[in-house]
């Protein structure tokens, strides 16, 4: 479609017209792909977790076959452990764990979990014999946990409180059984 | 008879030893076949490690990543296909492992947008060029076109372009 106007010097130009719906799916289209990059960004930019948040829900299958689903462990504080074979902080860390969980083993209202991050079945279990680790254990499948909890390295150490609210975070190796013993006493006295 | 029995003594022997050789050839236990660092590398090149980002497996120099590449090779040597192996890296540590990202969910766009756009910039940029060359010029009506001009100077060129 053309239309006939009228210039300065009197002449009469062609103006085509342009497709109005073409466009507007245009401006549609770059609207949305804003609009996504805008909440990646913000997903991406979230940072750590912070303690008062409510802890995302996980699932973790152990090695030994047994699931874990942390919205069915309300009324106990869980102590999130992301650790890997390779990580030699992880390896430092390990028997202060088991320590602190042989101690609240027996209470019963306090259990371990650990997340074995972008490890290899093999090495996962040679790693939980060589430091004789007993609490439950796991592959984080497809990366999910470690996602979820916004994890930027290993070793991590997530204790979230007997309401599933994240009570505790540790973004590096624990120094000491002692150390364990306090952070989980503080989530427990509460 | 001695001399017979020194002749049936090495024969006995030699007899004995190639049964055993040919029992040994026919031990039922399969020997596994070798993989090589090409054929893990082959498969290797096309994934990426969590840990150290943007350093293809094949070659990324970590301890996790040598470990993947051992992981590959076990499979391999179990008979795995390359689509197998991918797919249990993708179910066991995500699918950010992959150098190209599945082309699933919101993932489309990364193999729809590009074009799009490309085509779209193809679009414009002939856009552009019809504006460059300048608007159709019409002669508004009751106008004199160059060639009715009553101007010496324009009666002149226009007859000079009809000589060419």
């Amino acid at each position: 479609m053309a239309t006939e106007i009228e210039d300065a010097n009197g002449q009469a130009t062609v103006e085509r017209s342009r497709p109005r719906w073409g466009l507007m799916l245009a401006w549609l289209g770059l609207a949305a792909l804003l609009i996504l990059l805008f909440f990646g960004l913000l997903k991406a930019q979230r940072g750590q977790m912070k303690v008062g948040e409510k802890a995302p829900d996980l699932t973790l299958t152990s090695f030994d076959g047994q699931t874990y689903k942390l919205a069915d462990l309300k009324g106990k504080v869980v102590l999130v452990n992301i650790w890997a074979s390779w990580c030699k902080p992880c390896e430092a860390e390990a028997p202060f764990l088991e320590t602190a969980w042989r101690y609240y083993q027996p209470r019963g209202d306090v259990l371990f979990l650990g997340v074995a991050w972008t490890d290899t079945d093999k090495k996962s279990s040679e790693y939980l014999q060589k430091f004789d680790i007993t609490y439950p254990n796991g592959p984080d499948l497809g990366t999910r946990i470690y996602q979820a909890y916004r994890s930027t390295g290993v070793p991590e150490t997530y204790i979230i409180d007997r309401n599933g609210v994240l009570a505790y975070a540790k973004i590096s190796p624990f120094e000491s059984p002692a150390e364990i013993q306090q952070a989980i006493d503080g989530v427990l006295g509460k | 008879m001695k001399e017979k029995i020194w002749l049936a003594l090495p024969a006995a022997l030699i007899l004995g030893l190639l049964l055993i050789s040919t029992a040994a050839a026919q031990d039922p236990t399969p020997i596994p076949p070798a993989i090589t660092d090409d054929q893990v590398n082959a498969i290797a090149r096309q994934m990426f490690c969590p840990v150290c980002e943007n350093t293809p497996l094949d070659v990324c120099p970590t301890q996790a990543c040598a470990e993947w590449r051992e992981l590959i090779r076990d499979e391999l040597a179990q008979g795995w296909s390359e689509q197998q192996i991918k797919d249990y890296f993708v179910q066991r540590f995500g699918p950010r492992v992959l150098g190209a990202p599945p082309a699933s969910g919101l993932n489309w766009l990364v193999y729809v947008v590009p074009p799009v756009i490309f085509l779209v910039g193809l679009f414009l940029l002939y856009r552009a060029y019809q504006g460059f060359r300048g608007p159709a010029v019409v002669p508004a009506a009751g106008m004199p076109t160059a060639a009715e001009s009553d101007d010496p100077y324009i009666k002149q060129i226009e007859e000079e372009l009809k000589k060419q």
